[in-house]
């Protein structure tokens, strides 16, 4: 029996028309906001993970790929990638580098360190992204959170794209730093 | 006389990341995603398809034989 379609089941195309976006102009980074608030205001104020099952564009789009696509070799994961260590750990590495990416926005906007306009994938390569600055009415330190952002989402796409085609489709979902933190907030109203 | 059988989704739930795929496929819409910590089966509705331990990224899902 095939399931009814809703429209929250096209949400995967957020994830390549923000991509896309950054690709253009990289000021709608900040557009990425909204997919780094709603599942944690999610989580706050249902005390659930609806967010990941039923509106996470990303997750669709892994499904999408690994799935009907058959882009996925569809393998377990490695059981200490399942474990909950990995988990917090990676939740707890990606928070440092995230955290030093606005440290190094700060510093832009006081004005202690020049724009850099690059794009730093997997934390570590760093790929010359100008064509996408079309400069700024604001500070430079506007352009360069939408750097860093775009970054981080462009590295955590990476990924997640790395783990749909070794495992399945949806491996990213184990280990999503933004899963693990709406599990946590979960964990605590449960408590209450 | 035999026992009867039947086939169920046992979800191992400390590495659950209630990540919702097993619900999302099951056709019996038997799992729901109990307060955001684990997936949970209706064992009244579950009918053992294996759709949901095919789904499930972390392969955390057996289909395990109980008595009716």
């Amino acid at each position: 029996m095939k399931q009814q379609k809703h429209w929250y089941d096209y949400l995967w195309v957020l994830s390549p028309i923000y991509l896309t976006l950054g690709f253009v102009n990289i000021l709608f980074a900040w557009l990425g906001l909204v997919f780094f608030c709603t599942p944690l205001i999610v989580s706050i104020v249902t005390g659930n993970k609806g967010y990941c099952h039923r509106y996470c564009d990303r997750g669709q789009l892994f499904a999408l790929l690994g799935g009907r696509f058959g882009l996925s070799r569809k393998k377990d994961m490695p059981r200490w990638m399942v474990s909950k260590w990995f988990r917090y750990g990676f939740l707890a590495f990606f928070l440092t580098m995230f955290l030093l990416m606005l440290w190094n926005t700060y510093l832009v906007f006081a004005g202690a360190q020049d724009l850099k306009q690059v794009v730093t994938l997997l934390w570590t390569v760093k790929v010359p992204w100008q064509w996408a600055y079309h400069g700024t009415l604001f500070s430079d330190g506007v352009a360069q959170f939408a750097f860093g952002f775009y970054s981080v989402m462009l590295t955590s796409t990476i990924l997640g794209l790395v783990t749909m085609v070794l495992f399945k489709p949806r491996s990213w979902c184990i280990y999503c730093p933004m899963g693990t933190m709406t599990g946590l907030i979960c964990k605590a109203k449960a408590k209450e | 006389m035999s026992e009867k059988k039947k086939k169920l989704a046992w979800v191992d739930r400390t590495l659950c990341a209630a990540c919702g795929c097993c619900r999302k496929v099951c056709p019996r819409k038997a799992i729901i995603i109990y307060k955001g910590l684990y997936a949970k089966v209706e064992e009244t509705l579950c009918i053992g398809c294996k759709k949901c331990a095919k789904e499930c990224p972390a392969s955390i899902i057996d289909i395990r034989e109980v008595d009716r």
